[in-house]
């Protein structure tokens, strides 16, 4: 920020109603929790606006005034709602506190332009607002999984003794079961025994054909890349019906004829069903990569003698290394996320992962499925680190700056 | 630029001219690139492409008649099923004789349960009838069209030879016509009973609702692209993550998590309940409904709505819109005639993208959304896994896959189907 707009206080005629304001907001809540919506308003706004006068004209220092709502607040709180309850006077203490001296020391005008008026300031912070509450919306589910799986009943929702922050009321016990329950362990095997022999189909094929689509000349260009990319566009159920009509045949073919073991069998079209999802991501990732790769590098690899296969390994594959892992984590997830086509192509014995959550959800309701949902919350905190990591050690290597 | 040493054509260093030598290493390299792309072709054709055309052609085949009672099929050709008379001996004979073979090959339940899917109680009449042909000789027992009758009451009904006549041809409509709730009558083409007629009213529920999903998509979607586009790039990635993680997390731990979060007991309608809002007693029916699919679906899909359009406000220049203000427009003003307008490519991309994901749903209807609010993908697959009528789901996925071919056309004209990007 190069330049603050020069600010001054603002009136206590302006800070005083807002923060009333805000405090009947948070009233209303409190008070339908206690019986009364309207009271809740009322003393809200009352309590609010004589702590904000209080906080501004009789304290004057900002620190002590905002630690002592703090602690008045948290104090509040417990006495009205124990531990929860003084969780939440905490935070509405800390909240109160600085949203008071924003307004009076005019904090909030100072980041923006000096020119807009006041309701195009009013309507910055309403868009902020705004795309807070879809943030809540997009990240609220994933994070409410986290302490539930942590639950020492067979609920699927916070026991009053969670919400007491009571130790009883939290275990490990849901891990513990998925950790030792046959079934859950099978599928989590099967699912780390189809996923990474699926990625290594579709990225070495998609790699070469990428490579192959990224050449000047290709005759077709237009069709072949819409044939590769469609199994990413057709509806995983119509893929899931084709496969399951194919497959069969071509299974009882594999076991009938050849006298395969019916389970590697089973194995083997699953594996052959995912590598086929998973192609398309390898093939956009690649191909992206291959957009910034500068080919007179190739060449002059070729003019100092190396042959295709060598400038292939030494030069090319370092470059478009990041693009490749990309889109080999994208085919992972892919298969390793997948249910649909497994539940057609597979049987029992190829159970995985997201077959076994998937059945749990609609059959047996087991809070098992919420640390498994946990552990691979983590599993995917993690994929995306390192494609973000990816992603920056890609541009510095093309020389641009991350971002 | 002629050469005054050379005449005729320039020549390449081995002695070709240089016209055949560069049409010879475009050759080369065309051959080069197909190569490296041959192994992966083949592969998709041979797994994907394969798959689903025999789909698409087990939606019209309808050998199962002919090749069962093939003697029947050329009888029944001389009867006129509009007359309202049973067929005649002859009818009757090849029939027997067609059924004995069946059923040495138990082949006659698979007939009647293909049968039942036009007329209720085929199926269990030929179970049972089966039973009784076998014992019956073909030549000494004649004649058998009482005999029959007397085995079961349908094989004196004109209707069941009029159903084995109409549906007695190698390749039928028969599938497509019960997929729009219509069959297959020896009158052509009528509508289903009343009571039959679901599935087009199940394709109309799958486009409404995911025009609806669509929609609240760019409603939410809209402000946040817009947020990102124009926050500073390190704030702007700090948020993204926020986008990304939804976006990468697997969909059976979004799907449960909307199970946890929209259940009677579940964390809204507890939050709703202990603040006052709602009633302990009329609590939220907000799972297994429409509701249900419509949120989830939206919160699951709602990233491939923001990614798009991120990426096209990003080329937007901000100068523009700051133009049209030092011109004199209000910020709305600006905002719905500059800028708006730029990032229209935006919704387009991201709307065609989360419209063919949502009418090809089947996980999260399947568990968030009850009886009313499922998608025509849950009923192709209950035809596949229950009810076994595979020729019926397969007309079905067949209609389904032509409307997302028409929407993937028009995706590729906008956007162009080299430009998709992943992860932002």
């Amino acid at each position: 920020m190069a330049a603050l707009t020069p600010v001054e206080r603002a009136p206590l005629s302006f800070v005083v109603p807002v923060v009333a304001l805000a405090g009947a907001i948070l009233g209303l809540f409190v008070g339908t929790a206690n019986g009364s919506g309207l009271m809740g308003i009322l003393i809200g706004a009352a309590l609010l606006a004589v702590v904000s006068w209080a906080m501004i004209v009789v304290i004057k220092n900002e620190r002590v005034a905002r630690w002592g709502l703090v602690i008045a607040f948290a104090i509040l709180g417990f006495v009205l709602g124990s531990v929860p309850g003084g969780l939440i006077g905490l935070i509405s203490g800390w909240f109160f506190g600085w949203f008071t001296f924003w307004l009076f020391e005019s904090r909030y005008r100072m980041r923006l332009l000096p020119y807009l008026t006041p309701r195009q300031v009013l309507w910055h912070y309403a868009f902020r607002v705004i795309c807070g509450a879809i943030f809540v919306f997009l990240i609220t589910p994933i994070l409410v999984v986290i302490p539930l799986s942590f639950n020492a009943q067979d609920f699927f929702t916070f026991t009053p003794e969670m919400l007491r922050f009571d130790p009883e009321g939290y275990s490990l016990k849901h891990y513990e079961d998925f950790f030792t329950n046959n079934e859950w362990q099978r599928s989590f095997k099967n699912s780390l025994l189809i996923a990474p022999i699926a990625t290594i189909i579709s990225v070495t094929l998609g790699t070469l054909a990428a490579i192959g689509l990224s050449q000047a000349h290709v005759p077709g260009k237009r069709a072949i890349m819409a044939i590769l990319i469609s199994p990413m566009i057709v509806p995983l159920i119509i893929s899931a019906t084709g496969m399951f009509f194919f497959y069969s045949n071509i299974g009882n073919f594999l076991e009938g004829t050849l006298g395969m073991n019916k389970t590697f069998v089973g194995y083997v079209k699953v594996i052959l069903a995912h590598a086929v999802l998973g192609v398309p991501f390898v093939i956009i990732t690649v191909t992206a990569t291959l957009v910034g790769f500068d080919r007179s590098l190739t060449r002059a690899a070729a003019n100092m003698g190396a042959d295709p296969v060598k400038t292939f390994f030494k030069i090319q594959m370092p470059l478009i290394l990041p693009g490749v892992i990309a889109g080999g984590l994208f085919a992972f997830i892919t298969s390793f996320d997948e249910v649909v086509v497994v539940l057609f192509v597979g049987s029992a014995s190829q159970k995985t992962l997201p077959w076994q959550m998937f059945t749990g959800l609609r059959e047996q309701i087991s809070p098992t499925i919420l640390a498994v949902a946990t552990i691979l919350v983590v599993i995917s905190i993690a994929l995306l680190t390192t494609l973000e990591l990816l992603r920056r050690r890609s541009e510095r290597l093309r020389g641009m700056s991350p971002g | 630029m002629s050469d005054t040493a050379q005449d005729g054509p320039m020549l390449a260093a081995d002695g070709t001219t240089l016209k055949q030598s560069l049409a010879r290493s475009l050759r080369r390299e065309k051959m080069r690139a197909l190569l490296l792309i041959a192994p992966l072709l083949i592969f998709i054709f041979l797994s994907f492409v394969v798959p689903i055309v025999s789909m698409l052609f087990r939606s019209i085949e309808n050998s199962i008649l002919q090749d069962t009672l093939p003697e029947t099929v050329v009888a029944l050709e001389n009867w006129d099923d509009q007359s309202g008379e049973l067929p005649d001996e002859e009818v009757y004979a090849a029939f027997v004789r067609d059924m004995l073979v069946a059923v040495d090959a138990k082949t006659h339940t698979r007939l009647g349960t293909r049968l039942n899917y036009e007329e209720t109680g085929m199926s269990s009449m030929f179970r049972r009838s089966g039973r009784q042909i076998s014992r019956l000789d073909p030549v000494e027992d004649a004649p058998f069209k009482d005999k029959l009758i007397d085995i079961h009451d349908g094989w004196g009904d004109v209707n069941t030879w009029a159903v084995i006549k109409t549906h007695a041809v190698p390749y039928t409509n028969g599938y497509f016509l019960n997929a729009v709730d219509m069959q297959r009558t020896p009158e052509g083409a009528q509508a289903q009973p009343e009571s039959k007629q679901i599935l087009v009213k199940l394709f109309g529920r799958t486009l409404y609702m995911s025009l609806v999903i669509t929609g609240f998509c760019i409603l939410l979607g809209y402000p946040i692209a817009f947020l990102l586009a124009n926050l500073p790039m390190r704030s702007a990635n700090l948020l993204m993550i926020l986008v990304l993680l939804p976006f990468w997390t697997s969909l059976l731990v979004r799907t449960s998590a909307w199970k946890v979060m929209l259940q009677q007991q579940g964390v809204i309608n507890d939050t709703l309940v202990w603040l006052g809002l709602v009633d302990d007693a009329a609590r939220l029916i907000i799972i297994n409904n429409q509701i249900g699919t419509i949120v989830a679906m939206t919160h699951i899909l709602l990233p491939f709505m923001i990614l798009p359009m991120y990426s096209v406000m990003q080329t937007i220049p901000p100068t523009y819109v700051r133009a049209a203000k030092s011109l004199g427009a209000t910020n709305w003003t600006a905002f719905w005639r500059v800028y708006f307008p730029q990032s229209i490519p935006g919704i387009g991309a991201g709307s065609i993208l989360v419209f063919i994901l949502a009418i090809g749903y089947y996980i999260t209807p399947e568990i968030v959304g009850g009886t009313q609010g499922v998608f025509i993908s849950n009923r192709i697959a209950y035809h596949i896994s229950s009810s076994l009528n595979w020729g019926l789901a397969a007309a079905l996925g067949t209609i389904l896959l032509g409307a997302v071919l028409i929407l993937y056309w028009a995706y590729d004209r906008i956007v162009g189907i080299d430009n998709v990007k992943l992860g932002g």
